[in-house]
Order: C-alpha cells, then sequence, then structure tokens
C-alpha cells in the first residue's frame, strides 16, 4: 500500500437505521459500524446481495440517506449530515450512477436538459455548458444530435451511457455507481463497463462500484469489499478476495455464481453442494 | 471479455411496444372530438356571459310587473319570469354570478391545496401527518351541512358560502398533488438531482410540477362542476342571497309557478346542464387523452379470425410432421401484437423448438428477442393485444392452436407455470395455503378431485419438496408475510401441484439472489431428476443454462439463431450472434490488477 | 384485526370530539344577537339582556362549550332556541324519514353499481361502452336538476308517483314504497355511476394482473378466477369510493328532501339553520359527523376483511 496517498474517501463505523413500519415498531438496523476507503482514481467494488445494506452506503456516502454514528470524510473534510449549502459544494467532486436506466432520467426532460442540470446547479453560464455537452456526448460515444432528444428514443444501454456523461459534467473526483450494468443485456453490459474502465484511466477518478455480481466486480474493481446484513465481512485486493476468499459467505457467494463452461459448471455446483448443503429455507 | 478494444457501436433502438403520447395537454385535447366540442362549449358559454352587458339590454332585476309571465316580444328574446323580469338579462347575469362564485371557490381550493400538498408530498414529515389528519376530518363533513351552517352564521351572500366551499374542497387537490408528488419524490432522477446540488426549489420546479399540472387541470374542470352544482343547489332550495341573479335561484321560481309557465324552467336548465356536462366532458377527455395507452386495443373481429385460423391452418399443413418432440413441440411458430393505430407487429418470426420428456431445454436471448412470446404462446397466456398469427405448437403430440379453447385448456393442463417475479404473482388476499390448493379441489389430473384435506396434505408435502422448512406455517401465510425467495419456491410448489409433464419457467431466477438462485435451480434438477418432469426455462443468463440444461435454443429478434446440446454450443458456437453472446460474459480469467497512485504510473509511462 | 379496529374507534372519536369542538366555536363566533332575534326589534335593552341570560349565551365561549359537551355526553343535547323543544326529540322525529331514504339509497347504490361496473369490466364492448357513457351523463349534470326532470316526468305528467309527501312505513307499505322510490332514484344516479365507473376499473385493472394470469395455468376455471380472486381484490377500492359517496348522499338528501317535501332531516336543517338555532345545528352537525364516522368503520371493516395486507397498516 502506498503511502503517500491519502484516501479519497474513508468511511469509519458509520451505522444507518431507518424507521420500522406500523406504530411503535423498531428501528431497522441497516449497516453496522462500516468502514472502508477508496484511493484517488481507485474503484473499491462492494458487493452484498439484496438487502445487505451496500445501496445505503452508497447513498449516505452522497448525503441521501443520513447517518446516525460514525464519520465520512471526504478529501478531509467531515462530510456526514453536511448541510445543503455544503452538499452542494461537494457535487462538484462527488456524482452518482444509478441502476435503472429508464427511471434515472427524467422522461420529460431532453438529454440536452439533463446534462445541462448539474452544469446550471453550480453556476455555469449556459453557453459554456453548452460546449460541455457536446464534449460530454462524445466521450460516451453518443451522437452530438442526441442532446435535442427525449429519453425514449434511447436504449437501456444508451440511457446508461447518458447518465454516465451527466455523471461527468462536473469532472467528479468520486463516482458513486449503484448497479449501473445490472438492468443491461449482457452485450451493453460489456460496452458500459469498457467505457467506465476508460474513463477512470484518462481522467483519475474514483468508483465506489457497488454490484451483486462478483464476476463484474472483478473486473472493473481494484479492491474488492464483501458486505452480508449491513457489516463488511471481507476486504482485500480484488484477485484475492474473488479467487482465494477468507470468509465462507464469499465464497458460498463465489460458488453459486454459474459460469459458462457446464463441466467447470458441474465442478462448482459439486463444491458448493458440499461445503454448503442443502438447506431448507426458513424465511 | 476479449482484450481488443471493440468501438461500441450505438444499439439500435428498442422499439417501445407501447408508443407514450407527448404530455401536450393541448395537443391530446384537439385529437378528441367530444372534448373538442365540450371545450368550444364552455369558452362560447364564459364569453356570452362576461359580455352581458353587451348582450342584454335590460338589468336583471328592472321588473315591469303587469309582463309577468309574457312570452317572447322584440327586445326581450326569452319572455319575462314570474315578476316581468326580463328572462335573457337574468340569464346573462346570473351565469356570471354563477360561473363567477364557483370560480372564487375554486381559486381558494387551488390557493390552499396545491401549496400544502406540495410540501407535504415532499417534505413529509410532522406537516404531512398534520396536514392530513386535517384534511380526513373536513373531507367528512357533508358539504351542503357546512354550507348551511355557514349561511347561519356568515349570513347569505353567495360570494362568502363559495369561499367556504373552498374550504371544503381544498383538500381533494391537496391529496391529489400531495399523491403525485409524492410518488415522482422517489424518483431516481430526482435524487440525481439532488446529487447535483439542485436546490429543492429548483427541484420542484423542474421535476415535479410538470407531473401535477394535468392530474390539477382534470380536478379543476371536476370541481368546477361540482361548485356549480352545488350553488346551483343551493339557491335552488331557497338558500341564497335574495334579490342576485342565478340560475339556481331562476329555477327556483320557475319549479315553484311550474304550473303557469313551464318554459321558464327550460333556460335556466339548459344553461346549467350545458355548462355542467361540458365540464366533465372536458375532464374526462383530458383524462382519456393522457391516458392513452389503456386505450382499447382493436378486437379480433370474427371474421379476421376465421381467415387467421385458416392462414394457420394451410402453413400447419406444410409443416413437417415427423421428429417431433414428444413433450413439446413447436414449429413455425408465429406471434404478433394489435397496436392501437397502425399496423400490427410481429415479434416472433418463425420458431421451431422441441423438449422431449425428461428433458431441461434452455431458451437464451437479450431482452426483446422473443423468447417469453414463445413460451407465453405454449402456455395461452399472451397479453392484451396479443396472439398467434401462424404455426403449430404440440403438447404430448395434440396440437392446441386453433382448437377449441377447452380442449386446448385440458390439453395444456400437461403444463406448469413458473413466472419471473414472485411478488406479483400470488393473490394478496388468500394464504398461500388457500391458492395452492384450489385448483386440486376442482379437479385433478390423475384420478378423482382432491377435497379439502386431501388437498392440504398434498400442497404441504409440495412445499416440503421445494425445501421450505415449515410448510405449515407458510401454508398459512399471506403473500406479505413471506420474502421473495420463498416466494418463488411457493410459485415452484404451485406449478408442481397439477402434476405437470412440462414445468416452463420465464426468468424464474433473475429476480433473486445469486445464492437462493443456486438453491432453485437445484430444485428444478431434482424435480427432473425425481420426477422425471422436463423443463423449459427462459433466460438471458448463459451461466443458468450451463449449469442446468441438455440442450438450449438461442433466439434473437424473433428468430432462432443457432441450437444444440449445451456444451458443445457454449464452448464453440457456430453463429456470430451467439459467439458474441458468449464472448460478452465477463471472462472469469481477467482481474483488474492492483491500484497505483497516478505518479506511479505516470513514471513507468 | 382487533387491534386495528380499536385504533380506528380511538380515532373516530378524536374527530367527533374535534368536529364538535370546532363547529361550536365557529357558530359561537357568529356575533349573532339571540335575544333580539326572538324578542323583536322594539324590545328592551333589558329584556334581551335578560333572555340572553336565561339561555347562556352571555357565558364565554369555552364555558358555553363545556356545557354542552357535558350535556351531550349524557344524551342531552339541549333545547331548541327558537321552538324550545328538545333537541334530541326534534331530531329523532324526523329521522327515521331520511334513514329510511339513505339506508334504501346506500343499498341500491351499492348492488346496482356493482353489478354494473362488473358487468362492464368483464364484458366490455358494447355493455362497457354504455356504462362509460351512463357514467359520465350520470357525473355530469348536478343532482338537483335530474331530480326536477325526473318530478316533472315521473309524478307531474305521468303521475305514477306523488310529488310530494311521506307516508311512514309503519302507516302502509306501498304508501311509503310509492313516496320514497322517486326520491330514492334521483339520489342514487350519480352515485351509481360513481360506484359502477370505480368498480369497472378495478375489474379491468386486477383482471390484467400477474397473480391472475398465473393462476390461470393452474387450470382454474375461468369462473373460479372471477368469482374468487377478480372481484374479491377489485371490490376494495370501491368499498372506499362508496364511503366517500355517502358523504355526498347527505347533502344530496338535504336537497331531495326539500324538493319532495319529506319531513326527514334534511328539511330540518334548512329550516333551522335559516334561524341560526344553534343546539339544533350542532345537533344535526353531529348526526351527521357520527353517521359519516359509522360509515366509515364499516367501510374499514370490509376492507380489512377483504384485503389481508390492510390489517397490518
Amino acid at each position: 500500500m502506498n503511502l503517500e496517498s491519502e484516501p479519497l474517501l474513508r468511511v469509519d463505523d458509520l451505522s444507518v437505521s431507518f424507521p420500522g413500519r406500523g406504530f411503535r415498531a423498531p428501528r431497522n438496523q441497516v449497516l453496522r459500524d462500516v468502514s472502508l476507503s477508496i484511493r484517488p482514481g481507485e474503484t473499491l467494488g462492494l458487493v452484498g446481495e439484496s438487502g445487505s445494506g451496500k445501496t445505503t452506503i452508497g447513498r449516505a456516502v452522497l448525503g441521501l440517506v443520513p447517518a446516525d454514528s460514525g464519520t465520512i470524510t471526504f478529501e478531509g473534510a467531515e462530510i456526514q449530515n453536511a448541510s445543503r449549502r455544503d452538499r452542494r459544494r461537494l457535487s462538484r467532486d462527488m456524482q452518482v450512477i444509478f441502476q435503472d436506466p429508464y427511471t434515472s432520467l427524467n422522461p420529460s426532460m431532453t438529454v440536452g436538459d439533463t446534462l445541462m442540470e448539474p452544469l446550471l446547479a453550480q453556476g455555469e453560464g449556459r453557453h459554456r455548458a453548452s460546449a460541455r455537452i457536446a464534449d460530454l456526448l462524445d466521450r460516451v460515444r453518443l451522437p452530438r444530435g442526441a442532446a435535442g432528444r427525449l429519453p425514449r428514443e434511447f436504449s437501456g444501454g444508451q440511457r446508461q451511457r447518458i447518465a454516465i456523461a451527466r455523471a461527468l459534467a462536473l469532472a467528479p473526483k468520486l463516482i458513486v455507481c449503484d448497479e449501473p450494468v445490472s438492468a443491461l443485456d449482457l452485450t451493453t453490459q460489456e460496452t458500459v463497463l469498457e467505457l467506465l474502465i476508460e474513463i477512470q484511466q484518462a481522467t483519475d477518478v474514483a468508483y465506489l462500484f457497488i454490484s451483486h455480481d462478483l464476476t463484474v466486480v472483478r473486473h472493473i474493481s481494484h479492491r474488492v469489499a464483501v458486505i452480508y446484513r449491513g457489516e463488511i465481512i471481507e476486504q482485500g485486493d480484488a484477485a484475492q478476495v474473488t479467487e482465494r476468499p477468507e470468509q465462507a459467505y464469499t465464497r458460498k457467494l463465489l460458488l453459486a455464481a454459474p459460469v459458462v463452461d457446464p463441466a467447470a459448471q458441474r465442478a462448482r455446483r459439486e463444491a458448493f453442494e458440499r461445503e454448503f448443503g442443502r438447506t431448507a429455507v426458513v424465511r | 471479455m476479449t482484450q481488443q478494444a471493440t468501438v461500441p457501436t450505438e444499439e439500435p433502438r428498442v422499439a417501445d411496444a407501447a408508443a407514450v403520447k407527448a404530455p401536450s395537454v393541448l395537443g391530446a385535447l384537439l385529437s378528441r372530438p367530444l372534448a373538442l366540442t365540450a371545450a368550444i362549449v364552455l369558452v362560447l358559454i364564459v364569453l356570452v356571459v362576461v359580455c352581458a352587458p353587451l348582450l342584454a339590454p335590460f338589468g336583471p332585476n328592472d321588473a315591469i310587473p303587469k309582463n309577468a309571465f309574457q312570452g317572447p316580444q322584440p327586445g326581450h328574446p326569452l319572455g319575462f319570469d314570474t315578476a316581468g323580469r326580463d328572462v335573457l338579462a337574468r340569464l346573462l347575469y346570473g351565469g356570471q354570478n354563477t360561473l363567477g362564485g364557483a370560480v372564487i371557490a375554486l381559486l381558494v381550493a387551488l390557493v390552499i391545496g396545491v401549496p400544502t400538498g406540495l410540501l407535504a408530498g415532499y417534505y413529509g414529515g410532522w406537516f404531512d401527518s398534520a396536514s392530513g389528519w386535517v384534511t380526513n376530518f373536513v373531507m367528512s363533513l357533508p358539504a351542503m351541512i357546512v354550507l348551511l351552517a355557514s349561511r347561519a352564521v356568515l349570513g347569505p351572500t353567495v360570494w362568502v358560502l363559495m369561499i367556504v366551499l373552498g374550504f371544503l374542497v381544498a383538500p381533494s387537490f391537496y391529496r391529489l398533488v400531495r399523491g403525485a408528488v409524492a410518488a415522482v419524490r422517489n424518483e431516481l432522477y430526482v435524487d440525481a438531482a439532488r446529487v447535483s446540488g439542485l436546490p429543492d426549489w429548483r427541484i420542484i420546479g423542474r421535476h415535479i410540477l410538470t407531473v401535477v399540472r394535468a392530474p390539477v387541470i382534470i380536478q379543476i374542470a371536476l370541481v368546477a362542476g361540482i361548485a356549480i352544482g352545488l350553488q346551483a343547489g343551493l339557491e335552488f332550495i331557497g338558500i341564497g342571497s335574495g334579490n342576485t341573479p342565478t340560475w339556481g335561484a331562476m329555477l327556483n321560481e320557475a319549479f315553484n309557478n311550474f304550473n303557469r309557465a313551464p318554459l321558464l324552467l327550460v333556460w335556466p336548465g339548459v344553461a346549467l346542464g350545458l355548462t355542467s356536462a361540458a365540464l366533465v366532458l372536458l375532464a374526462s377527455g383530458i383524462r382519456d387523452a393522457l391516458d392513452d395507452r389503456s386505450g382499447e386495443m382493436r378486437r379480433v373481429t370474427r371474421r379476421e379470425r376465421a381467415t387467421l385460423a385458416a392462414g394457420r391452418a394451410s402453413e400447419r399443413s406444410a409443416i413437417a410432421g415427423d421428429g417431433r418432440g414428444a413433450l413439446l413441440s413447436i414449429r413455425g411458430l408465429k406471434v404478433a401484437y394489435r397496436k392501437p393505430t397502425g399496423p400490427d407487429v410481429e415479434v416472433v418470426h418463425g420458431v421451431d423448438l422441441d423438449v422431449a420428456p425428461g428433458q431441461i431445454v434452455g431458451l437464451v436471448g437479450e431482452s426483446g428477442s422473443g423468447k417469453s412470446q414463445t413460451a407465453f404462446s405454449a402456455l395461452g397466456i399472451l397479453p392484451e393485444g396479443g396472439y398467434v398469427a401462424g404455426g403449430s405448437i404440440l403438447i404430448q403430440g395434440e396440437e392446441v392452436i386453433d382448437v377449441e379453447p377447452s380442449t386446448a385448456a385440458a390439453r395444456r393442463r400437461a403444463l406448469g407455470y413458473v413466472p419471473q417475479e414472485p411478488m406479483s404473482n400470488l393473490d394478496p388476499s388468500f394464504t398461500i395455503g388457500s391458492q395452492l390448493s384450489e385448483p386440486l379441489r376442482v379437479r385433478s389430473r390423475r384420478g378423482p378431485r382432491l377435497t379439502k384435506a386431501q388437498a392440504k396434505a398434498r400442497v404441504l408435502e409440495l412445499l416440503a419438496a421445494v425445501e421450505i422448512a415449515d410448510p405449515e406455517r407458510v401454508y398459512a401465510s399471506y403473500p406479505h408475510e413471506i420474502s421473495g425467495g420463498m416466494a418463488q419456491r411457493v410459485l415452484i410448489a404451485g406449478a408442481l401441484s397439477t402434476d405437470p409433464d412440462l414445468i416452463i419457467a420465464d426468468e424464474p431466477t433473475t429476480a433473486l439472489d445469486v445464492t437462493v438462485q443456486a438453491e432453485v435451480l437445484g430444485i428444478l434438477r431434482r424435480l427432473r431428476d425425481e420426477r422425471g418432469v422436463g423443463v423449459l426455462i427462459v433466460t438471458h443468463n448463459l451461466g443458468v443454462i450451463a449449469d442446468l440444461c441438455d440442450r438450449v435454443a438461442v433466439m434473437n429478434d424473433g428468430r432462432i439463431v443457432e441450437r444444440g446440446e449445451t456444451e458443445t454450443l457454449l464452448l464453440s458456437p457456430t453463429e456470430d450472434y451467439t459467439r458474441r453472446l458468449v464472448a460478452a460474459v465477463p471472462d472469469a480469467d481477467v482481474v483488474r490488477e492492483p491500484w497505483q497512485p497516478r505518479a506511479a504510473t505516470k513514471e513507468i509511462a | 384485526m382487533v387491534i386495528f379496529l380499536a385504533r380506528r374507534i380511538g380515532a373516530s372519536i378524536v374527530l367527533l370530539f374535534v368536529t364538535s369542538l370546532v363547529t361550536f366555536l365557529l357558530l359561537s363566533l357568529s356575533g349573532q344577537d339571540v335575544g333580539r332575534q326572538l324578542l323583536g326589534l322594539n324590545a328592551s335593552q333589558a329584556a334581551i339582556d335578560a333572555k340572553n341570560a336565561a339561555l347562556g349565551v352571555d357565558r364565554p365561549i369555552l364555558v358555553q362549550y363545556g356545557d354542552w359537551l357535558t350535556r351531550a355526553l349524557r344524551g342531552d343535547l339541549g333545547r331548541s332556541w327558537f321552538s324550545s323543544e328538545y333537541v334530541t326529540t326534534a331530531i329523532a322525529g324526523r329521522l327515521p324519514v331520511t334513514l329510511s331514504l339513505m339506508v334504501g339509497v346506500t343499498l341500491v347504490t351499492a348492488v346496482v353499481g356493482y353489478l354494473l361496473g362488473v358487468w362492464a369490466g368483464i364484458r366490455r364492448g358494447a355493455v362497457d361502452r354504455f356504462v362509460q357513457i351512463f357514467s359520465v351523463a350520470g357525473y355530469a349534470l348536478p343532482g338537483f336538476l335530474v331530480t326536477i326532470v325526473i318530478v316533472i316526468v315521473f309524478a307531474v305528467q305521468l303521475r305514477w308517483f306523488p310529488a310530494i309527501g311521506y307516508i311512514p312505513i309503519t302507516q302502509s307499505f306501498s304508501g311509503w314504497l310509492s313516496t320514497i322510490t322517486l326520491p330514492a332514484i334521483s339520489l342514487s344516479i350519480a352515485a351509481v355511476a360513481g360506484i359502477a365507473q370505480q368498480v369497472r376499473s378495478s375489474v379491468i385493472e386486477v383482471a390484467r394482473s400477474d397473480y391472475i394470469r398465473t393462476l390461470a395455468t393452474r387450470g382454474l376455471p375461468h369462473r373460479n378466477i372471477l368469482f374468487r380472486h377478480v372481484l374479491r381484490n377489485a371490490s376494495a377500492p370501491a368499498l372506499t369510493v362508496l364511503g366517500m359517496q355517502f358523504v355526498g348522499l347527505l347533502g344530496g338528501a338535504v336537497i331531495v328532501e326539500q324538493i319532495f317535501g319529506l319531513p326527514g332531516i334534511g328539511s330540518m336543517a334548512i329550516q333551522y339553520t335559516t334561524q341560526g338555532d344553534i343546539p339544533i345545528i350542532m345537533g344535526l352537525v353531529m348526526l351527521s359527523a357520527i353517521g359519516v364516522v359509522i360509515v366509515n368503520l364499516l367501510v374499514d371493516l370490509g376492507i380489512g376483511w377483504l384485503l389481508p395486507k390492510a390489517r397490518t397498516s
């Protein structure tokens, strides 16, 4: 580990809970003392199943969800539960790409207006903003004419590229990617992942890459953290965590994901059943 | 994943199955004759009423007693009323008061209801709870009683009563706006706007108000109609401001003197009826125009059905009869969809597929390839507007296309269906046990139908077979009380309950976690191994195919591109498309190298 | 289920309390001088003050309210200022008329509206068209206008029914029927239209849902799916609408009673509110509030029975 690089983002003992459903129901503890860090230009892959809290970490870092306790530090400054004004300044450095390409773009706004939004929010003039939009569209390999069209005229993969362009508009230092390829077709997944890697190599942006898919995560992440029921149970280099995990749960995730070679898959399946057996489901 | 740099080409635009109409209210309106007429009538009425001083030469209260009840005369085209006043003048000025009153009520309601709804929907919290309570309170008061009580307290002035009415009606706007805002507030694009640093008021202005606009406009038209009706009603029963002319008051006088001059009822009645009807028709016209997606699909007429059937029959006779799978055999299947406007769209262009008994066959393709449509056709559950345009489907050797519906249904009893989304495929109003045992108590494939106790025993056995730890508890639970993974197992049990020979599963594990997916795939495999049930599984996941299937068929753009043994097809595909698909799966050997700080890489370069 | 009910009842009691307080305050703030109204313009100030003291209206408003509340909880709603009859007696005398009207109308609305909506939602095609047009027409015209037309056609021209008057059911069943039919029909039309429309859309929407499709693949006959599953899930929204319609029906009843000369609560309301008789008005308002509360509780019960998920929220 290179000591001269301070982490760009540090999360220390973060805990988040949500109010329970119903009258006087106990609070729902979603994150429990979560700690992680991301260095400039690094991708940290965050892997977990549904209900693990992985999306909540992303939302807490972005300020969309309040933190109960713990700290989130960005470039040395504490940002958890920051004021609206502070968050506004942070927007220049921290952006987001969501999972669903169909609802992450306002269907009644043109692509140009959507891309213009973060620029206008930070006080850029319209003229410069328009020039920037043309640049952004080039970068994500969409035609310049796309600026005048509505999202519904584009496919899922293209919309996701528009979302990437929006995230890049302010040249952020960190982008939280919340399952950005999970809703895409296989072939489209590949192109979008390649695009994200290329952008990182060109601009040195860091990613918090949230996903449920270990194989996708290891492809793009330098380091991988595994989250289970609100706790980080394993963290380390991508190769190590996704090939020689220490925790049984990580191993279970690994073995459960099927591979495309039928013979190899049979072996994996047998290993899975040997180690984890067939448990009847309780809940 | 290949290492060579592939320039991503622009993907073809996905054709939306339902073209969403542009949200322009005006455009939607002009295209519907009924709503357009209503709008024109309304505009005319308003114009006429506003120009009352120009059109009516006499004042509404100028009375010439000797003219009472006289019919039309020059200068008085509508005659005189019970006190000798000019009917036309009273009609026009009355319109001003009636419509004006409604406008006042509307304005009050809008000013109170819309901003509070906006705030409550966007910010939630204590304001939401408090205003929700107040709204419930106001909505439980009958408007008429309150207006009467107000009259007692505030006096009989129409304007004042209309302000009270505005308060009473405001909750309907509050609820409407709050609902629309709350729905949009959690959309991802609003989150993205917040992350961009957009202040709240700008988020509301850019993203939220546009959604709220149309429902509010519709509600305005409806509420205006109600306000006019209520006000006229009050006037009609004699509550009101004495001499001020209104349509309601005119109706009151005319009704009381019906025997002497029945015609006096007509003018205010028509005016009131026309205005009210125009408002309501306008409102439902706008609503229908915006809801265009739910417009009636053009129904297949009897003649069309016959032509289609004839075409299919002639095609079928040309289909090779040999070599067809014993369990399921599809030949030349074509599926098409009716559109609200324009020609029908074909989505499956001639598909052949076979499943042998006890075989697991995978049907793989990307979204829009037509794989689910193929499965739905076999099951007979194509969605509204879809139909089989050609081809033959044999289930255990028996045809199910173009036969009597009851025969087809009987033949389809050899099939079981496992759907994609676990939760939405369970009836929320019945317990798991109840909805699973119901089909068994109606009929059984082998033997007589089961009694209640027998059915329960069988369902419990099935729930155990899909590896549910406590079948009794799940039997008695409602769908909202169990998890998604458990629900999917319940659905598999449900598919099994009718003792099928073939299970057709449509993306059964796509909505599940990978560990749960492994377990569910295991269940399906064991079902085949232990009971000899065949499986047709539709998926976009090649790993699932590798894990489960004996044979696989690849679909693209409504056609089968390649088919064969799983191992051969996945490891050495022959077709380009298949190769691209397999290549798109993230290569298990490739992993990102550990992170290097920027300076270090620059040095190396 | 019991907890659910208990909470709803608790909320309803609070609602009634708030209603009485707010109504009383608003009525009392009117600044009317009851004494002067009763004794006339020529009475002396002393006599007016004495009258006001006798009625208790010279005390602070909250004290008056407290007094009213304690007596109301014991069942004593006071006496009318203008006619000196007991409020409870006055109301009780006229309640049966309105009750027979409201019950009849609610039943007709529920049954006819529901059946029409179900028929339209299932059959589609021509029946659906007809029901949709009827729904819009039912809403489009103000209720009392339709009532006028009904009176003129059926009572005055055709003379099938009397135009005015009421015969209690205890006196003669056929007489009661003849005097209640036209009022009931005129009140029902708009309500039936509303229910039919709501039921129709619910049925169509439920019939399109995933679980209905999945049930069909299990070999359940069409009829079973329809009657057990579609109707059960489609009925809950209709029940909610019925509850909301009831509030509107109360208002409509006022006008209908006036037109047909039925001696019920509605016409009583008109007569007494013109005078500003606060004890009577309080009685009427509380009565209608209680009616609404009861109907809403019944609706909640019904929905709780139909939709298990609703019981926990």
